[in-house]
């Protein structure tokens, strides 16, 4: 996998979203819960909008010096005998990877779920030298099992029902049970237990490091991050460089805000953060340690108008309020960070020839804004993505394009408009019914399919107009 | 140990931030708020009990309190109600202050079996603690607002002790007991100040595992344990 996670079409993607309805079910009561959870935990702090105030604050302050809290970071988690490779994109953090990997001749790798280990596609770097990549988190052993890429980035399986998720067990792994939802998580305890004990290396992703200490911490209800950071021998964190804060004291802030914003808890039923390798006499936990830094187009967004999308701490709080998201689904946005904060990152990573469409999947409705906890103007950000497609890149959306280059043909020439505006209603015809169209042709089909068109009218504006100079009917 | 890359990526960042490279004199601003010091401010000791005990319905995790001379008929209770034969414990220096040597030395002589964590026996710690019934540590902070307890995990407190048995039970003193997260990571920023070692791993542990990943039903127990109590030591 990568930052694109499907080569379908825009319209196809949406149009698959759409038809999907118990991915739309699903979706529509996930953002309810979250929804709620979230609000719930706002009001019952009283100062929710003190708490976004000071996440702002420090996230700001941080990418300001961003500089210099990685050095602070890079150089505290060498001192607890930890290696730091700073990445410039993906193919550099891959390939350092393989080499540990390679290293240590470890044949089973188990993961705790990493957004930044898809976005640089790490599965399959792991696979090529033939490791065995064990994915722990139970949203992602699902899709791992089934080849499926996330459609969410807290609960990446949400698309998937639990009958689906029976099928997969039995398909892949000879499951006999129910589709009771805890059956199928006893399972998935058992047969991810083997794994974490039989593993060579772990990898985990970084929801936070402390620069201060070079502490690397991880936000987990589910315990796979424990095991994966306390049984394997070899330990790697794999982080997109902005996930820092300065001291343990932000380290609060943000993991509170980031609990509440994600899923409504005061806090998940763990938090883990780990320091280099093991010390003298602890038994479990790394005797060898990795952290990779990585940029992979992040380093372009310092500086610009859109600096503050680094802020994000993926807390998927944009994507639960989200009513584009709520129809479409997570896989619709073709990138592996769905919902708002995917429409205006993706573009900014993966450049806007591949995303173009991604900026106009928002109604501008401005929810996400409101919600996001470190206060990211997503959609202010989402319009400034139209003007510099539009008006810098020369990149307006497709149809737009085409329909208004035929408008200028058109209207730059008074004899075939004059024509064109009397053959219409002519032309029309076939599609029309009373003054209406209801099953366009063409361009006018996307339209039609979800509500009427009107017919053109019997008489033209100019006509009428000099009727009426003339005194002529004036209807 | 070796770090690979830093200068030409750093640089980098400055360069696109439009300014020189920033090594040193990096002050942290002072915040326009701190909400997180308002929350359960200035409550007695007693309220924060009753925050945690209120708490614990929350996330699914069973609440008894006790003093140090019951500890060990509650312990008794609890491991009953676990239906527990083999246990895997911290060797916490404070198990002599709680009586809880004496303890498990009793469970052993009424044939449990039970796995004193050691720094000498890495297999041993890790296969006992695969199987063990129970795994019993203390709490070194406790933040009443979520119900967590704090582990600075060392080589007398294993990281798996609380992580791999079916079920987990955390003696709490009640005089670890803060009003939230902000108490343990300012206690944590303060002796990474001083220059103390800051523990290998910190667990914050809020009740049994969970998940969500099937349908958003909530699933207790997936990777973690399953069960969890909690007894607060007056």
């Amino acid at each position: 996998m990568s930052l694109k996670i499907s080569k379908a079409p825009y319209e196809e993607r949406v149009q698959d979203g759409v038809e999907n309805d118990f991915m739309r079910q699903a979706v529509a009561s996930a953002q309810g819960r979250f929804r709620s959870g979230r609000e719930h935990q706002a009001e019952e702090l009283g100062n929710w909008e003190d708490w976004r105030t000071l996440g702002e604050e420090i996230r700001t302050h941080t990418l300001e010096n961003i500089d210099y809290y990685l050095q602070e970071l890079s150089e505290n988690v060498s001192k607890r005998g930890g290696n730091v490779f700073f990445a410039k994109d993906a193919e550099e953090a891959n390939r350092y990877i393989q080499r540990v990997v390679k290293q240590k001749n470890a044949k089973k790798v188990v993961k705790s779920k990493s957004m930044v280990s898809e976005e640089i596609g790490l599965n399959d770097a792991l696979e090529e030298i033939g490791a065995d990549v064990v994915e722990s988190d139970l949203g992602e052993w699902i899709l791992q099992l089934d080849e499926d890429p996330p459609s969410h980035i807290v609960t990446p399986a949400l698309h998937k029902n639990k009958e689906q998720v029976r099928e997969t067990f039995a398909a892949k792994r000879g499951y006999t049970k129910s589709d009771q939802p805890e059956e199928l998580a006893l399972f998935a305890r058992e047969q991810l237990r083997q794994e974490f004990l039989a593993a060579d290396v772990g990898i985990t992703g970084c929801n936070f490091a402390v620069a201060e200490s070079g502490a690397v911490t991880f936000v987990t209800n589910e315990g796979n991050a424990r095991m994966v950071t306390s049984l394997p021998d070899t330990q790697i964190s794999v982080m997109g460089m902005e996930r820092i804060v300065p001291t343990w004291e932000e380290l609060d802030v943000l993991v509170s805000l980031l609990t509440r914003a994600a899923v409504g808890q005061k806090l998940t039923s763990y938090i883990t953060s780990i320091t280099g390798t093991r010390l003298e006499g602890e038994t479990d936990g790394p005797e060898e340690y990795h952290l990779v830094i990585i940029d992979n187009g992040r380093s372009k967004i310092l500086g610009t108008e859109f600096q503050s999308a680094l802020h994000c701490i993926r807390c998927a709080a944009c994507i639960n309020v989200c009513p584009v998201y709520r129809h479409v689904g997570g896989h619709a946005y073709g990138s592996i960070y769905p919902g708002p904060i995917g429409a205006v990152l993706t573009p900014l990573l993966g450049g806007y020839e591949e995303h173009e469409e991604l900026p106009y999947a928002s109604s501008l409705c401005g929810a996400c804004t409101e919600v996001c906890p470190v206060k990211i103007p997503l959609h202010e950000q989402l319009i400034r993505h139209r003007q510099i497609m539009v008006e810098e890149k020369g990149m307006a959306p497709r149809s737009e394009k085409m329909a208004m280059k035929g408008f200028a043909k058109w209207a730059s020439n008074p004899a075939a408009y004059k024509m064109s505006t009397k053959m219409a209603r002519t032309a029309m015809k076939p599609w029309s019914k009373e003054e209406t169209i209801s099953n366009g042709p063409g361009p006018l089909k996307g339209w039609t399919a979800h509500r009427e068109f009107p017919a053109p009218a019997k008489q033209s504006f100019r006509a009428w107009f000099k009727d009426r100079q003339k005194g002529g009917a004036s209807s | 140990m070796t770090i690979h890359n830093r200068e030409a990526f750093l640089d980098r960042l400055a360069g696109e931030l439009g300014r020189p490279r920033r090594t040193e004199g990096v002050q942290r601003p002072t915040w326009s708020v701190k909400p997180q010091e308002e929350v359960l401010a200035g409550l007695p000791q007693e309220k924060l009990v009753s925050v945690l005990h209120n708490h614990c319905a929350v996330i699914h995790t069973d609440f008894r309190r006790t003093t140090k001379e019951q500890l060990q008929r509650v312990l008794q209770e609890t491991l009953e109600g676990y239906q527990a034969t083999s246990i895997v414990a911290s060797s916490d220096e404070r198990n002599v202050t709680y009586g809880l040597d004496q303890f498990y030395r009793k469970l052993k002589a009424n044939g449990s079996e039970v796995h004193l964590w050691d720094e000498i026996q890495e297999e041993e710690n890790k296969t006992f603690a695969e199987r063990a019934d129970v795994g019993i540590t203390f709490s070194d902070v406790t933040l009443a607002e979520s119900g967590t307890v704090v582990l600075f995990n060392n080589k007398y407190n294993g990281r798996l002790i609380s992580l791999l048995p079916k079920s987990y039970i955390a003696i709490i003193p009640k005089e670890t007991i803060v009003p939230r997260m902000t108490q343990a990571t300012k206690q944590i920023h303060e002796a990474n100040q001083r220059g103390d070692a800051v523990s290998s791993c910190v667990s914050f542990v809020t009740g049994p595992s969970n998940s969500a990943d099937i349908e958003m039903n909530l699933i207790v127990g997936v990777h973690g344990p399953i069960n969890v109590t909690y007894i607060v030591v007056d």
